[in-house]
Order: C-alpha cells, then sequence, then structure tokens
C-alpha cells in the first residue's frame, strides 16, 4: 500500500511571531522556518508503517513556495520514497488555503492511487484544522482525525482519535485520510548518512496549473493585528499573601 | 438569512454551554435553527428548544448520526444547507472533525475557532498560537465555521423554539464507531469552569497531580494541565490546555509548574485573572500572570489548598 504524506513548511515553533506594523500579515522574511511538528509525526507514522511492511513506498507533497523543497528534503532525509513539490506561490507570505490544498491533493491522489493519506491534524501558522477532513470529503473516503493510535489491518484501520472527553477508537474502511494528533509518536531525526542519501531520492516539481486547480482564495484578509496584551503584574512573597490578593483586590475566591 | 447551529451531543447530553456560547456569538446573524443530530437525542432536542434565541431545533433522530460521526453527520448537514447563509457549530472536537467536511463538500472554505462576528461575512480568528488575530471576510455563498466558545458569554434559557424531525442521507460503510473512554467526572468541566487549577511538567509525576486536583477540589475547579504534563503520563489528554488543547478563559487561571510556552499560553492567556506559581523566577509564565508566586509547588500548593 502506497502512503501519501502531506507537508507543509511552516515558521518554526519556537521563533516568536512577529505582526507587521502596516497589519498586512506576519514577518515571515529570514525567519527560521520548518516542516510542520504534526506533519513530522504523520511522516514518522508512516515510515513506522513501511517498517512493519504494511507500507510499500512513501510519497510526500507540499504545497507552496519553491522553498518548501527543503521540507521535502527533511522528510525524504527522515525515510520517504520520493517528492513533489507544487508551486503554488511565489511570496513566502502567500497562505494556500485548505480547500485549494485540499483540491491539489485531491488531484495527485487521483494520480496516485495511494491506500492511506496521512496528513498533519492543523498547520501551526493559519491553525485551521481543516485540509485533512477537507480532502476526505472531496475523495468521498472515511476519516479519523487526531488520532494518537493507528493500526492497520487488511482493507481498514483502527484508530484511536483523542476527543474533548478523552478518547474515541473507531474504524475506517481504507481508503482512508487519517490526520494525526502530538501523541502518535515521536519523530525521528534525520542522520547524516540518509540527509545525503535524500539527496539523491527523487523530487518531482509540479505547478497548480498542472493539476488545474485554481487556489484563488476564497477569504480575503482584511488586516492582522496582534492580540490584546496583558499587564505585568505583581509578584507576591507568600501563599497568605497571594490569597488575600486574590480575595481582595481580584475578587475570585 | 439564517443560521444552522450544528450542536454537540454526548452519550445523549446536550453539550449546553458551548452551543449557549455559540448562540451569543452568531445572535446577529439572523435567525437561528440548532440541529441535534444522533439517536437517543430526544431529551438534548427538547434542552435545546429551551435556549434563548433558538426559533427552531432540528432534531435527526438517526443512529448512524450517533458519536459524532464525521462522514454521516457532515451529509446529514449538507442536505440541509441550501436554506442557510450561515453553518456553525462550538469549537469542538466534534464540529471540528465534521465542518471542514461539510465546507468542502459545499465547494466552500471553513474558518476555525472565529473568535468574533463582526458583520455576516467578516469574522475574527486568532493565527499563530494566538499571537496574531486576522480578520477575514469570506466571499462564499455559505459561510462555514465554528466559535471559539471562551470568547463569549453563555445565552439565558427560557426559550420555547419549535422541534421538526428532519432525515438525511447516511454514509453506509465507511467508518464505524469502536468505543469511546470517557472519563466521568464530578468536577465542573474545563471549558465552562470559573476556576482552572491547571499543572505541569514541574508537578513530577502522576500521583503528585493529586496535589493539583486537591486545590482544584478545593476551589471548586476544574483541572487542566500543559502537554508535558499529559505527555509524561501525569494527566489525562482530555486536561490539555493550549494551541492543541483545550482554550479556556475562566475568571481564574492557577498555573502550577507550567513554564509558560507560547503553545501553552494560547490556551489560557486570555483568562481573567493569571497566578503562576512556579519555583523559577525566569520563567516566562510570570510575564504574563497576574500574580506570581515564585516558591517550590511541594511546599505553597498544600499550603494554599489548607488555607483557601
Ligand atoms: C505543535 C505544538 C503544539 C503544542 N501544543 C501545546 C498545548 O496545546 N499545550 C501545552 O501546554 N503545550 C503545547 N506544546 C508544548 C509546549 O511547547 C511546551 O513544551 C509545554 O507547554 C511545556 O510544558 P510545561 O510548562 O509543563 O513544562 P516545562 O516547560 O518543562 O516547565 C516546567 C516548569 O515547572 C517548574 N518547576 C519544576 N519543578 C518545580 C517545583 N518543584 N515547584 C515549582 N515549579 C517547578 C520549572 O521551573 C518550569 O518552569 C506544543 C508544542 C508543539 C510543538
Ligand atoms: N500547503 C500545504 N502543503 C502540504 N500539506 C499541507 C499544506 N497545507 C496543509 N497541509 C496538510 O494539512 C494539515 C492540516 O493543515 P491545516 O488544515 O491548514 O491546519 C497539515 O498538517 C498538512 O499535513
Amino acid at each position: 500500500m502506497k502512503v501519501l504524506v502531506p507537508v507543509k513548511r511552516v515558521i518554526d515553533y519556537n521563533v516568536k511571531v512577529r505582526v507587521k506594523a502596516d497589519g498586512s500579515g506576519v514577518d515571515l522574511a529570514n525567519v527560521k522556518m520548518s516542516m510542520n511538528p504534526f506533519d513530522e509525526i504523520a511522516v514518522e507514522e508512516a515510515i513506522r508503517l513501511k517498517e512493519k511492511g504494511v507500507a510499500s513506498e512513501i510519497v510526500v507533497v507540499s504545497i507552496g513556495v519553491k522553498q518548501a523543497q527543503e521540507t521535502l528534503r527533511t522528510a525524504l532525509a527522515m525515510g520517504a520514497d520520493r517528492a513533489i513539490l507544487i508551486e503554488a506561490a511565489s511570496d513566502v507570505h502567500t497562505d494556500i488555503e485548505p480547500l485549494a490544498v485540499a483540491k491539489l491533493l485531491a488531484a495527485v491522489v487521483g494520480a496516485e492511487a495511494p491506500g492511506l493519506v496521512l496528513a498533519g491534524k492543523q498547520a501551526i501558522d493559519n491553525d485551521m484544522n481543516a485540509t485533512g477532513q477537507m480532502l476526505s470529503a472531496l475523495l468521498g473516503w472515511s476519516q479519523a482525525t487526531f488520532a494518537s493510535e493507528l493500526s492497520v489491518a487488511g482493507d481498514s484501520a483502527t484508530v484511536t482519535r483523542e476527543v474533548d472527553g478523552g478518547l474515541q477508537t473507531i474504524t475506517v474502511k481504507l481508503p482512508a485520510v487519517v490526520t494525526v494528533d502530538l501523541r502518535l509518536n515521536e519523530p525521528r531525526y534525520a542522520s547524516l548518512p540518509n540527509i545525503m542519501k535524500a539527496k539523491k531520492k527523487p523530487l518531482e516539481e509540479k505547478t497548480a496549473a498542472d493539476y488545474g486547480v485554481d487556489v484563488t482564495p476564497r477569504l480575503t484578509v482584511v488586516k492582522t493585528s496582534e492580540p490584546a496584551g496583558r499587564k505585568a503584574g505583581v509578584k507576591v512573597a507568600s501563599v497568605d499573601e497571594l490569597i488575600a490578593k486574590l480575595k481582595d483586590e481580584a475578587g475570585v475566591l | 438569512m439564517a443560521v444552522l447551529l450544528l450542536a454537540d451531543v454526548n452519550g445523549g447530553q446536550l453539550a449546553t454551554d458551548s452551543v449557549a456560547k455559540t448562540l451569543t456569538a452568531v445572535a446577529g446573524l439572523g435567525e437561528i435553527h440548532v440541529l441535534v443530530a444522533g439517536q437517543g437525542g430526544d431529551a438534548a432536542a427538547a434542552e435545546a428548544a429551551g435556549l434563548a434565541g433558538v426559533s427552531k431545533v432540528l432534531f435527526a433522530d438517526g443512529h448512524d448520526y450517533c458519536h459524532g460521526m464525521a462522514e454521516a453527520t457532515a451529509a446529514l448537514v449538507v442536505g440541509l444547507a441550501s436554506s442557510y447563509t450561515h453553518i456553525c457549530a462550538p469549537a469542538t472536537a466534534a464540529a471540528k472533525n465534521v465542518l471542514p467536511r461539510v465546507a468542502a463538500l459545499l465547494d466552500v472554505m471553513v474558518l476555525s475557532d472565529v473568535t468574533a462576528v463582526i458583520d455576516s461575512e467578516t469574522f475574527e480568528r486568532p493565527i499563530y498560537a494566538g499571537n496574531a488575530i486576522q480578520t477575514v471576510k469570506s466571499g462564499d455563498k455559505v459561510k462555514v465555521f465554528t466559535v471559539r466558545t471562551a470568547a463569549f458569554a453563555a445565552a439565558g434559557t427560557g426559550g420555547a423554539a419549535a422541534l421538526e424531525k428532519v432525515t438525511g442521507a447516511t454514509a453506509e460503510g465507511l467508518s464505524s464507531w469502536v468505543e469511546d473512554k470517557v472519563a466521568a467526572s464530578d468536577r465542573p468541566e474545563l471549558t465552562s469552569a470559573k476556576i482552572v487549577v491547571s499543572g505541569g511538567r514541574g508537578v513530577g509525576s502522576e500521583a503528585d497531580f493529586a496535589l493539583i486536583e486537591a486545590l482544584a477540589d478545593k476551589l471548586g475547579a476544574a483541572v487542566g494541565a500543559s502537554r508535558a504534563a499529559v505527555d509524561s503520563g501525569f494527566a489525562p489528554n482530555d486536561w490539555q490546555v493550549g494551541q492543541t488543547g483545550k482554550v479556556v478563559a475562566p475568571a481564574l487561571y492557577v498555573a502550577i509548574g507550567i513554564s509558560g510556552a507560547i503553545q501553552h499560553l494560547a490556551g489560557m492567556k486570555d483568562s481573567k485573572v493569571i497566578v503562576a506559581i512556579n519555583k523559577d523566577e525566569e520563567a516566562p509564565i510570570f510575564q504574563i500572570a497576574d500574580y506570581g508566586l515564585v516558591a517550590d509547588l511541594f511546599q505553597a500548593v498544600p499550603e494554599m489548598t489548607q488555607k483557601v
């Protein structure tokens, strides 16, 4: 079974985000970019499926600017077999919306016929949490979101999902889209020899136009602003003082 | 204009607080119909009909819609969609599973975690773990979105909406429910509690999390946790607060042994009063805490539990 993993290039999760003064967005020029942390987990899970003999080939796809090549090379260095870059923007500040990403991925699925798509639960830049569900809808497939455990047997997969009240287990018929949560696994680091080997693995370059998908956004960003800040508070010296402040000053006890 | 609001129903119980807060968020958008889906949801439907601001409750009494199964529930919503300009739901795990699927089937974008409805086509939502707020305008024929309930007060009761049974498509054989592992608790629910007491990696073990729980119980509070505490097995996953956990905005949030990573702050920085107890006076949590106590939690927390 072939496994397809969409990986997004996003701002590194350790970087402090800066909103541009003119309200036009977040400053991404000369900022450290990395693979979306959830997508690393998806790549890791695909590799584990291959190591178990469940997956035969792992294809990674990234949609966005040319520089997303780096993200794909990281995935190849971790252990993916082949990569597809779909160039859909020239400015690093352009974010392709989940609906357009899902349409492009649906086209790739049409060409590659994977048995499983493993996506991240959410991209840590737009925090949409939508692409996997949208892709599954467009394909008419089953979906299992927020996976913290996954096992594949025959033509179905059993997935434990992180839900608000705790955990839910479902089985989905394959092919399916599964989106992964943080506790599914701990992704490996790519070793130096594997980073070298990854440079020789195939990376196909396509454009959104090759798939006939219109990536024009449906949402217009009116403005981007800083969240309301909090006033710096005070340090208290003891538990007694803390309780007194909470009672008398804040009135919350 | 009319709004369809998909309610969360768990084990036949309406997630009333989340529905009531979503009602407030969309109150200006037109007549609101609440959809209750799932066999045995009669009581939930009746309860929804009593919420202020609801003009009709649609009840889909089908087995396929139980447990929030995405494929069938999305098919049901899509079947009803043509009567609405807006389709929304509280931003719960259940709705985030379903609404993007609905949006794609309708060929529209989805907006996740809306924190303000400016007008019928303009919305605010946080991005980058709440480090930026985006105002977006949607040109789509129907607006599909989830609402971050922590940003809104709950609508009251006293309504008497009509109840209508509806049916819809299902999704034969795509996926099936196996089990829910939901911990029963007498504590208030994390997302609606007035006080939340959260523990982090500093608590050190599952056994010592009892210190956090004891303080919470003394205060009548819900218990939260950082991701590090959950990953280390000190606390169950449904206690996680943050960018990828729950978003809370209680009157009082007490962060104990939590450093204050941006991903954690994303889930609690809109709390009214924030208290931090941490032995490291440089911990970033102190930058957003109204009251900071630099102390060893193993001394401070039992003392506080005893004295409040
Ligand atoms: C994509 C992504 C999503 C994430 N989502 C979330 C999320 O939703 N929620 C979340 O919380 N995190 C999330 N994280 C993780 C986040 O980055 C931090 O790693 C995490 O919040 C740290 O948890 P912590 O503060 O408990 O642990 P630490 O950072 O290890 O802090 C422990 C604190 O305890 C203090 N301490 C230790 N011993 C004592 C003592 N005896 N008395 C008092 N204080 C003590 C220490 O001084 C320290 O400040 C996410 C990360 C990523 C990459
Ligand atoms: N531009 C993209 N390129 C590749 N994968 C993407 C892209 N955008 C989203 N995804 C995938 O969809 C997941 C969820 O993203 P989102 O719906 O934007 O929160 C990510 O974790 C990726 O797996």
